[in-house]
Formats: structure tokens, sequence, C-alpha cells
């Protein structure tokens, strides 16, 4: 796709303490293309998606999303500037609507969403037949994962962050999440996708970067990156 | 009826003030801030008019709105440093705030001190009490169906998240707290206006906590309700007067109640049964 | 002269200690910003008083006055707040629950004593004094002083040495986790407040002592210093409290004496005010700023 901008991450380093959370870790995610982010618990993965959205600050590189530098940016105006975001444990509006989650999301652009706008959000976060009206805290567990997607999708993002969206749901609704990943790149936004459900990474990634202990160990297609023995080392341990 | 009403009209009178301060609270809690400041936005504002009023000779509009930007000016300097405060945190550092300026209206030149300003033109009747409360409750109202509003609640329910999602939350904290700030702000002039006798024990922690109990009676969230709930907590008092010296008892207990079994205060049971 | 101030100065510092600490104990342990201290801080005053009246020995009636303290703090957490533990009800319920209490207590005070002053003469104690070197000391600043101490110190023992003290402080550090380890949670609680209301209610009685007087709304004044003295100590560390009401206690003692005493009280709030936009942990405290 031309024209939209790329998320580009650049020898990005984040320190909590003592401890490199992120080590010199680079990777682009250009518009329409899927890139998957996986690795062992504790390696970075949900550190590089806060960095991004600026919840913390880098300690070395650069973020950007086509010129813009985003590393020196306050989180509200990096998803103002096209960055959405779903996360590890969900963070919707519980006592708010369904409705007034989307629409939260959607504030910074004129005009109000109307509820067909909002259904047709849902409807390409998988969550089509869910009660508009319903308070988000009441919603079943897959239902609220597929809610926060739609609200990540209502301010039109360049760049869609999910932070292991498969997490706890059963084996049809991760089949259905490939869809809605799919679907999300070919309207024209660029995905990462935290992931540890390899099925669903295989499937809708264009391109996949491994991180162990906060460093870039493999990347390539997904294929290239299963058959890696640095990343079966990192998964498995050290062969006997 | 018109007999009933003019026997009682201070009642009605500190209702409608009331019923302003608990509105200024309510704005706050509805984005989830514990910011306990109001009393002392009202004393800022009810100063700054009432020594317009006796020394320039300001009349009530002139007066009301002076104290309004009063109260609007210090909220926005107040909203600096307590920015980042959360919780229990932030209610101390308004309450410390409240004190610090209880204090500088007992120090401060013009103020009369600590035995009070008086003299204050008796302007303020209940028209222009329930004039404000209209526009300021139209206001509210208005504003619960922006877009703003949503905004606000977002923020209450997760600020993380709501950053998240493009909302400038400290600006969202700050814009709450000023129009809170204005509201009290007139309340306050409107007070010195009806009593035309001031002191800054009239708007220490005390007066605080009344605003709060207020809020939460009448529920945390509901504009409708903060206006009940000053209502009751206004008329309270008076209805008890039999219990002479143990009168408290019964605000306390009425509170105690609400708290424990019925912490949606009088919205919360009307939501319930609707 | 700088002596005699300082001397003053921790007279009123062992007096807001004591109240201080059972401010923070209660924070400590749940979270909880008990608005009704400063009324178990006034009703042990009163109770101290009026079993003086009825002929019991001040010793005695201070003795029974500190115990009753203590068990209104386990009847208010039982009325006030245990019922809001249960349902899991977030931070601004406790808070406003404890001002509902503090306005009952206060009223069944004005109730029984009426809403004046009164009187709470100390005896021979009151008139005596002492000279050391260049300081004037009175007999009953040093009792208090003593007492406030002793008080501190068998705290300080409970805390560190017994299994209750071990139980608080890891209810104060993980609920969740102490609960799991099996120790009685609403026991330990209950046993907290009692240690902290009888504390805050010794305090009152000193006060009451010291001034000479009792009143209904006594607690209203240090009510809100005690929470300049807990944000400067840090809220939750004990040592912190004590530290910080004796600091509270020389530097108003000593601006008094140098620039007069109409700001007196600016400055702990100011100190507080400052302390909670610089540094909310105060000097000791474990928590810092909790996200939202």
């Amino acid at each position: 796709m031309n024209g939209e901008p790329a998320l580009g991450v650049a020898e990005l380093g984040v320190r909590y303490g003592g401890v490199m959370a992120l080590d010199a870790v680079s990777l682009e995610v250009p518009p329409g293309r899927v890139v998957g982010l996986i690795g062992p618990n504790g390696a970075g993965k949900t550190s590089l998606i806060n960095a991004v959205t600026g919840i913390v600050r880098p300690s070395a590189g650069s973020i950007t999303l086509g010129a813009l530098r985003l590393d020196r940016l306050a989180p509200h105006r990096i998803a103002r500037a096209g960055v959405a975001r779903t996360y590890q444990n969900i963070r919707l509006f519980g006592a708010l609507s369904v409705a007034d989650n989307v629409r939260a999301a959607a504030f910074a652009l004129p005009g109000r969403l109307d509820d067909a706008a909002v259904r047709a959000l849902l409807e390409r976060a998988g969550a089509g037949d869910v009660d508009l009206r319903a308070r988000a805290a009441t919603l079943p567990y897959g239902a609220q994962r597929r809610l926060e997607i739609a609200r990540a999708l209502a301010a039109k993002p360049r760049i869609v962050l999910l932070d292991e969206p498969a997490a706890g749901m059963n084996e049809g609704e991760t089949v259905a999440l490939r869809a809605i990943v799919r679907g999300i790149a070919d309207g024209g936004a660029g995905v990462l996708l935290v992931e540890h459900d390899m099925g669903l990474v295989a499937a809708v990634c264009d391109r996949v970067v491994v991180l162990n202990f906060g460093r870039t160990i493999a990347e390539g297609t997904p294929a290239a990156v299963a058959r890696d023995p640095a990343v079966v080392e990192a998964y498995l341990g050290t062969p006997a | 009826m018109l007999q009933f009403f003019a026997q009682h009209s201070k009642l009605f009178d500190e209702i409608g003030i009331n019923a302003l301060l608990a509105l200024s609270l309510s704005l706050s809690l509805r984005g989830g801030s514990l910011a306990l400041a109001q009393a002392a936005f009202m004393g800022v504002a009810a100063y700054v008019g009432s020594i317009g009023a006796v020394r320039f000779g300001w009349n009530l509009a002139e007066s009301v709105l002076a104290g309004a930007l009063a109260a609007a000016l210090v909220a926005a300097l107040l909203a600096l440093p307590i920015g980042r405060l959360r919780g229990v945190f932030l209610a101390i550092a308004t309450i410390g705030f409240g004190e610090i300026a209880r204090i500088a209206e007992i120090n401060a030149p013009v103020t009369g001190g600590a035995e009070g300003f008086s003299n204050i033109p008796n302007d303020a009747g209940t028209l222009a009490i329930y004039a404000a409360l209209a526009f300021a409750g139209a206001a509210l109202l208005l504003f619960g169906r922006s877009k703003a509003a949503l905004a606000l609640a977002a923020t209450r329910e997760d600020e993380n998240a709501a950053r998240g999602v493009g909302i400038d939350v400290a600006a969202v904290r700050t814009r709450t707290l000023v129009a809170g700030a204005v509201i009290a702000g007139v309340a306050g002039v409107l007070y010195a206006h009806a009593n035309f006798f001031i002191t800054p024990g009239d708007f220490g922690f005390p007066r605080m906590e009344q605003i709060l109990v207020s809020c939460v009676i009448g529920g945390v969230t509901s504009s409708l309700g903060a206006v009940l709930g000053a209502a009751v907590m206004t008329v309270l008092p008076e209805a008890v007067r039999f219990l002479h010296d143990y009168r408290e008892v019964s605000t306390g207990a009425i509170l105690l109640g609400f708290i424990v079994f019925a912490p949606g205060g009088i919205a919360g049971l009307w939501r319930r049964d609707a | 002269m700088i002596l005699q101030q300082c001397a003053n100065g921790i007279f009123l510092g062992a007096v807001y200690a004591l109240f201080a600490i059972g401010y923070t104990l209660v924070f400590g342990v749940l979270d909880i910003l008990n608005l009704a201290h400063a009324a178990i801080f006034m009703a042990a005053a009163f109770a101290a008083l009026w079993l003086t009246s009825t002929g019991f020995p001040l010793p005695l009636a201070i003795a029974a006055a500190i115990v009753f303290a203590g068990l209104l703090g386990i009847l208010l957490d039982r009325v006030a707040f245990a019922p809001l533990r249960r349902r899991n009800a977030g931070t601004l319920a406790p808070l406003i629950s404890s001002i509902g209490a503090a306005i009952v207590i206060q009223g069944v005070a004005r109730g029984i004593f009426g809403p004046d002053e009164r009187n709470f003469p100390a005896g021979p104690l009151a008139s005596t004094q002492f000279h050391l070197g260049p300081l004037t000391v009175g007999a009953l600043d040093l009792v208090i002083l003593a007492a406030a101490l002793a008080l501190m110190l068998l705290l300080s023992y409970v805390l560190r040495a017994t299994p209750l003290g071990r139980n608080i402080r890891a209810v104060a550090d993980d609920r969740i986790a102490a609960a799991l380890l099996g120790i009685n949670l609403e026991r330990t609680i209950a046993l907290t407040f009692f240690i902290a209301s009888a504390l805050g209610g010794a305090a009152g009685i000193l006060i009451g002592l010291q001034y000479n007087s009792v009143s209904a709304d006594m607690g209203g004044r240090i009510e809100l210093k005690g929470l300049a003295i807990i944000i400067l100590g840090g809220m939750g560390s004990v040592t912190g409290a004590v530290i910080g009401a004796f600091v509270l206690g020389l530097v108003e003692t000593l601006a008094v004496a140098s620039i007069g005493s109409s700001y007196r009280d600016a400055i702990a709030f100011g100190v507080m005010f400052v302390l909670l936009v610089l540094r909310p942990q105060g000097l000791l405290g474990k928590r810092a700023l909790r996200a939202a």
C-alpha cells in the first residue's frame, strides 16, 4: 500500500532499573502487512508494545511512524497519530456500554459514531451480534477481547498492536481470529501481532520477529523462523 | 403555599447553594478524581467577590464573574502540582490545599481575618441562586451527552486505556477541576451575598465534608443525585432539630447507612428500581 | 531560649506521634484513611474525664479510657469498614464511611456532654514545675512525654517481637498472601484497630490534660495535622510517623517563636503539599504513588 506510513523501530533499548528488557531491537511494520512478534515469556514483547505506545520511555533507539518520531511523545499523542493497541489483560471501560467503549476511542474524530458505524466496527472485529447497550464488564471473555479489537479500530488507526489477542480463547475463536487480523491488514493498517499461538502466527503473518531476553534472535517468514535452531533452542532449551 | 416558601426561603437558598457545590464536586468524581478542593474554591471566590463588592462597589453579576474567574484561576494553578496524584494522595493534597487557603484567608490583610468579612450587600436572592442552579444543571445535562463526558467517564474507568485511545487525561482532569471550580465559585459568591458575612471557617474541611457527603448520598456520578443529596443534607439538620445536641447522629447514621447498604446513593437506588 | 523551645517542641511532638501512629497503622494495614480516628481521640478524652468525675483516680481513669478507645476502634471497624471489605468497595467508600462514623461519634459526645468546652484538671501535677538548668518543664509535660514514649515502645515491641505484630506486618505487606498463610485476617485487623485507636485515644486524653480542655470538636485540628504528619513520615510507616511527628512538633514550636503563630498551621500543610507533589512516599514510606 502506498501513502500510508510504516511503523519503524530502530535499535530500541528499554531499561527497567538495572535490567535491559529490550536491547537493540529493530523491526518494521509496513502498512497492509502483519508482522508477528514471538518469544518465550519475559522476552520483551509487551515491553516493545509499551515503548511504541509511549507507556515506557526507551533508553536507546528510536520509534517512528513514517516521518514522525514517536518515542518522545505522550501516549495520547501517539494514539492520535494513528497507533492503536489491545492489551494482554483486557482493559475495557467496564462500566460503559459496548457502544460507548467504541465511541470513546473515536472521540477525536469529527462528528459522532452512530450505532450503524459502531456495529460495523464490531463486525470487523468478529463481534457483530453483541448488544450495543450491554455493559462491557458483563460480556463473556471472548466478546470482551473482540470488543477491545473493535475499540482499537474505531479511530481508523494506521498501526494496530495486538497483544496476545488469542489468550484464553478456544480453538474455534482462535481460527476466527485469523480472518479478523488479516482483515485489519487488508484494510490498510500495519499490524504487529504478539502471540503465543503458533497456528495463528503461521496463518496470518507475513513476517515474524523472534525475541529472547530482550534481543532479536531471528526473523523471516513464519516457516523459516520455525526451522531456525536459535528459535527452537529458545523455546525448548539446548538439545541434550 | 407562598407563605411556606417565604417562611423557609433561607432554607431554600441554602439548598440551592449546597446543590451548586455538590454539582461542582460531582464533576471531578465523575472523572474518578477525589479532588476535594471545592470548599477552597468557594472560599476564594467568596472573598474576591465580597471584597470587590464592598471596596469597589461591584454589583452581584460583577461579583459573581470575578469570583468565578478567581476560582478558575486557582484551580488551573492547582491542577499542575496535583496532576500526577491519585486516590487517597490526591484527596489529602487537596484537603491540605484547602487548609492553606483557609489560613491564607485568616492572615491576608484585606479579608478581615478570623473574625470574618462583613457588610456584604445582601442582594443575592432565591431567584439568583436558582437561576444559577438551573443554568449549571442545564450546562451539565448538555455536557453529559457530549463526547467530553465520554472521555471523562473513560478516564474514570481506566486511565491508561483512555490514554491509549487518544484521550489527554491530564487535560481532561484539569478542565474538569476548573469547570467545577467555576460552579463552586459562583456558589461561593452567592453564599457571601446571601449571608452578608463570611469567615474563613465557612470554607474549611467541615464544609468540604458536607459537600462530599451530599454527593455520596445522592449518588457519586449523577448530577441529579448531587442536587438531591444536597437537598437531603441541608434539610436533615432542620428536620431533626428536635434531637437537639444529638442532631448530628442522624446525619452520620444516614451517611453510614448509604455507604454500607446503598453505595450508589439515591441515584443508585432509583436506577435499581427503574 | 532555643533549648526551651526545643523541649516544648518535643512535648508537642510526643502527643502528635501517639495520634499519628494510629492513623498510619490503619493505612498501612488496610489502605484506609480513617477519618474517625480523631473522633475516637476525642471520645477517649471525654471517657477519661467522665470517669474521674465519678470518682475514679486519674491513672485508672486514663487506663480504662484507653481500653475504651481500643474497643471503640473495633466497633468502628465492624460497623463502618468490614462490610465494605466484604464487597471490595475501593478507596472512596471507606473514607466516606469513616466520615459518617466520625459524625456519629461526635454527635453522641455532643449529645451527652453538650457542645461546650470542659475542663480536665490534672490536679497537683499541673502546677508542679521543674527547673533543669536553663529549662522550665512542667511535671505534667514530663508525665505526658513518659507515657507517650512508653506506649510507643510497647507498640514497637508488639510489632517486632510478638506473633500478633508479625501478623499485622504480614497483612500490611500483602493481604492475600497473609490469608493464604493461614493468618486470621479479621482478627488481625480487629486487633490493629484496637491498638491504633487505643493510641489515638491516649493522645486525646493526654492533650486534654495538657491543655485542661476537652470538647466535642477537639479532634478537628489534629485530624488534619495528623494527615500532614503521616505524609511527612510516609504513609504506612510507624517509625516515619513518629519521626514526622517530632519533626513537626519541633518545627512548629520554633517557627511560632520566630515568625509568630498565625501561620503555624500552614507549615504543616505547606510541607505536606510539597511532599505530595515531589516525594509522595515521604521520609520512610514504602508505598510510592499507586497507578490509577
